[in-house]
């Protein structure tokens, strides 16, 4: 048996909706975050939570990249394929490298499954030579499964359950893997149902012994530990850090978190994570609907506490009149949109960036909204407190732009200590003289002055107020000074925020390739490739979209040509155009998939060498 | 707080009040302007909340803590507030409109978990702020600007909607009535959870006369019923008429036949009858005024906040490096 050592892997994961995909891709994940990868993985379900068994609606996709050197993206071609049957065979072949490995399931490729799959029995993949380019490791899964349980007493259905544990255990020995985190999670998940338990540990173990002993899997492969920074690290996907990220901020301004939600895919297991650390004082309130969400969100504000809701497009589109009464009110809400495909109802379990311009300009009148988007999973926790200190420091609703890509994502995390976070100053101190509503400091930012305050009763609305007291005002100077003031005052936030460095590539090129959000994994790997190969192109990755950061124009002014890459039909590219009349290229792919990094490779040679 | 620190005109606000004269809505204020000062909580720890609509302009007037919000969110505004500050005071002003229609959604699920706030709802039957079509309230066949042939809308019965949604405080009055209306504004505060209190509202610019029959001495009488818990139902000129169930069904009897002790005796904590009292509506039995239900049930922020401090005694005050490092991290060296 050899043991080939490799610098990077990518293993997709593949079978039926209830086949426990995504089980068996986080547990690999953990394991393989614990024994030092540096990985990214990325998974891919649909919509539907139990779509017919064997079909390919039903069929469920976890991808993982993991390696010895950085990883930025969960890779674009897969060296490993596992799939459960025909369905998940056929629907992600064209993900697999020429040459690739397949493990596949055998009990998968019967007549039915085959039937089930749409696939004629003369072109049953296992024998019409269509797999002759690839390295082919078949097994009995579900037979060996209930095999190894024989002499447990639980019903045949309860043991089927178990057989992702087999191919769990099979890859962890193919990756030289220990079995010790599963187990214990197994422990913790069904440690009051023993028989489920044992059986789950019974199966784990059997596929890592078939693995050892069996002969089909000739070679052994070793991914060393990545060199990474040294410090401590956690494994996160991005909805929890943006779950964890809002009790850090509220921690650190001293508000209580009110969180109200309305569930909605992707953004629904922010609500199930905060729902779990009520020890923390947070108040996660399901509300009756997104406008619900928003408004008590907003009553929560009112009364002092950190006020967030969080949504899809969709939902975005139903809050878009009270956000533009926490706008007028001048109250601190953040609206954390977990961004899908659209429009309608669209692609739920997909991802885009298709919201960008909704956050901007989607609001009757004139309301200018701060917006800033976290680029990676863990970023998003540096990225929501950022969206807090916003909102409570400059008193105004902010857009938090996460998508399905890095919400689900996960990647190694050097996670901050607490004395190394920033504290949150909330903007509460008496502005001196006699007290007014909407009195400003310097940085235009109004006092929060919340119900209990003795002596500063008073009331605010939606309807346009006198500058100074609030009080209900239809003068048309008035209201031209308002617009012009709440304007200044999202302007001034500029001030606040660091700087836009370019994040790889000099300072003058030829070309920029302006990224935002979760396309950052995608275009760092393309250009680790086009610069050894000596092309001139510099990165610059925008997380402050609104304002941008005072120096943009300038950043942008030193290269010829601007590539802007999108998961959208062209959305940050107009607003650069608007602000800075540049001639930006856009670049964009909207199939509800993050781009590959091989993709932006080519298109920066090609936009290059094309002159 | 000591008792009646504060008169009625401690509430004012130096805001010119806007609604048409001879409107009802004046009448409401200055009856909730007198009430603040027997509540006895300090007028900072007092919060009015409203939508949109004539009413809706309620909090500019009251000098509290306010917010004059958007159209039929003022009581999914007050929950959020009433969940993060159960210390306060909360009153939500809103309209026939704005909670029956726009807002008709939150106004039900605010009430099925039992926030511990007071909604007075001022039903007119009409929309006047945008100047007079028909409402979810008014009657079939009301001709309005934009129902010219007559409305073919059913309307809601409010108060059958609301005992519906498990509300566990329905009650009614009128802007004609200020001592009755005082009374019930001091019931829907002694309420701990939800108080619906609908109040008849005169519109008198575009739906002039809607409760005339209810307000009108020749006709008052017999055509409204004081609710009085523990009393009989009784109604008319000197009380000469009475109401009896005939199983399911009440049925108007003559005092000059039946005694006290025959008629139906007022339970507020009966569900099943303040629902048959709800439908005392259009079909010649009086319009039933006073404290329909009145249950006790836990409020939603007291079981939020229970929550919170069972999990705090099962887990411990949260600790935010631990949370931060989560149960599998590794070092780097």
């Amino acid at each position: 048996m050899t043991k080939e050592t490799v610098d990077k892997v990518v293993i997709f994961f593949a079978g039926d909706s209830g086949d426990g995909i995504q089980l068996t891709g986080s547990q690999f994940t953990n394991t393989t975050a614990l024994y030092g990868n540096d990985l990214s993985t990325f998974p891919d379900f649909p919509a539907e939570i139990r779509a017919p068994q064997g079909t390919l609606a039903g069929v469920s996709g976890f991808q993982i990249s993991f390696g010895s050197s950085e990883i930025f993206t969960p890779g674009d071609e897969c060296d490993v394929l596992v799939v459960m049957n025909v369905a998940a065979l056929k629907a992600n072949l064209k993900r697999l490298k020429k040459q690739g490995t397949i493990i596949l399931n055998l009990d998968g490729f019967d007549k039915r499954n085959l039937r089930l799959a749409g696939v004629e029995e003369d072109q049953n993949p296992l024998t019409d030579n269509s797999l002759a380019d690839y390295r082919v490791i078949d097994m009995n899964v579900t037979k060996q499964t209930r095999e190894c349980l024989s002499e447990i007493s639980i019903g045949i259905k309860e043991k089927d359950r178990c057989k992702n544990m087999f191919v769990l255990g099979f890859i962890y020995w193919m990756y030289n893997r220990s079995l010790e985190h599963t187990i214990s999670f197994l422990n913790e998940k069904f440690g009051n149902k023993i028989d489920i338990l044992e059986s789950n540990i019974k199966v784990l173990k059997a596929g890592y012994n078939f693995a050892n002993t069996c002969e089909i899997s000739s070679s052994r492969f070793e991914v060393k530990p990545a060199k990474m920074k040294p410090g401590v690290y956690r494994n996160i996907m991005g909805n929890q850090a943006t779950a964890i990220g809002l009790i850090a901020a509220s921690q650190q301004s001293g508000l209580d978190l009110f969180y109200g939600s309305y569930p909605i895919t992707p953004a629904s297991d922010i609500l199930h994570e905060l729902s779990k650390h009520k020890n923390f004082g947070v108040k996660s309130f399901q509300a009756e609907d997104e406008i619900a969400a928003v408004s008590a969100s907003i009553g929560a504000a009112f009364g002092g506490a950190l006020g967030v809701t969080a949504t899809s497009g969709p939902g975005v589109a139903l809050k878009g009149e009270a956000i533009g009464l926490a706008f007028m009110l001048e109250l601190p809400l953040v609206i954390i949109n977990v961004q899908r495909g659209g429009p309608s109802t669209g692609l739920p379990t997909k991802t885009e960036q298709a919201d960008l311009l909704q956050a901007m300009y989607g609001r009757n009148g004139e309301a200018p909204i701060p917006i800033i988007a976290p680029r990676t999973p863990s970023d998003c926790f540096e990225t929501i407190v950022e969206a807090c200190r916003i909102a409570v420091e400059h008193m105004t609703p902010v857009f938090y732009l996460s998508d399905g890509y890095i919400a689900n994502g996960a990647e190694p995390w050097m996670f901050p200590n607490v004395k190394d976070l920033a504290k949150i100053n909330v903007p509460n101190k008496d502005l001196g003289g006699e007290y007014f509503p909407y009195k400003r400091d310097d940085k235009l930012v109004r006092e929060w002055v919340t119900p209990g305050t003795k002596g500063k009763e008073h009331r605010i609305g939606g309807l346009e107020k006198e500058e100074l007291t609030g009080n209900v005002s239809y003068d048309s100077d008035n209201h031209e000074k308002m617009i012009k003031t709440r304007e200044n005052k999202v302007n001034l936030i500029a001030k606040s925020i660091p700087l836009q460095e370019l994040d790889s590539g000099k300072e003058k090129a030829k070309l920029l390739v302006l990224g935002w959000g979760s396309t950052y994994g995608a275009i760092k790997t393309a250009m680790k490739d086009v610069l050894i190969q000596g092309y001139s192109v510099s990165h610059a990755h925008i997380k402050y979209i609104h304002p941008f950061p005072t120096n943009l124009g300038e950043v942008i002014a030193n290269f010829d040509k601007v590539l802007v890459p999108e998961i959208n039909n062209g959305q940050l590219v107009k607003i650069l155009r608007d602000k800075y009349a540049v001639d930006a290229i856009p670049f964009n792919k909207i199939k509800g998939i993050p781009f590959e990094s091989r993709e932006i490779k080519n298109r920066i040679i090609q936009v290059l060498d094309g002159e | 707080m000591e008792n009646n620190i504060y008169t009625s005109k401690d509430f004012a606000t130096d805001q010119e009040v806007r609604w048409c004269p001879g409107c009802g809505d004046y009448s409401i204020l200055k009856q909730v302007q007198s009430v603040m000062p027997e509540i006895n909580v300090p007028k900072e720890d007092i919060v009015f909340i409203s939508g949109i609509g004539c009413s809706s302009r309620f909090p500019y007037y009251m000098n509290t803590y306010g917010m004059h919000s958007i159209h039929g969110r003022a009581t999914a505004i007050a929950s959020g507030l009433k969940a993060s500050r159960p210390d306060l005071s909360v009153w939500i002003i809103t309209g026939d409109g704005d909670s029956l229609s726009i807002g008709g959604n939150h106004l039900i699920h605010l009430l099925r978990r039992n926030f511990d706030t007071n909604i007075l709802l001022f039903n007119n039957q009409i929309y006047g702020l945008t100047k007079g079509q028909y409402s979810p309230t008014s009657e079939q066949g009301k001709k309005t600007k934009s129902t010219p042939m007559g409305s073919i809308d059913h309307p809601f019965n409010p108060l059958a909607l609301c005992l519906g949604a498990d509300s566990t405080f329905v009650a009614r009055t009128i802007d004609r009535d200020p001592k009755h209306l005082r009374e019930m504004l001091k019931r829907s505060n002694d309420h701990k959870g939800t108080s619906l209190l609908e109040i008849y509202q005169n519109c008198n610019v575009f739906n002039d006369g809607a409760f005339f029959g209810m307000t009108d001495k020749q006709t008052k009488e017999n055509q409204t019923l004081f609710l009085e818990h523990g009393q009989p139902l009784l109604f008319g000129e000197n009380h000469d008429k009475g109401i009896v169930l005939d199983g399911l069904k009440p049925k108007v009897v003559s005092m000059d036949e039946y005694s006290k002790e025959d008629l139906w005796i007022h339970d507020e904590t009966d569900q099943a009858k303040a629902g048959l009292l709800s439908r005392f509506f259009d079909n010649d039995l009086p319009r039933p005024f006073g404290v329909l239900y009145c249950e006790q049930r836990e409020c939603y922020e007291d079981a939020l906040h229970n929550q919170i401090d069972k999990s705090i005694e099962l887990k411990g005050e949260g600790n935010l490096d631990d949370l931060l490092s989560g149960n599998n991290s590794w070092t780097v060296d």
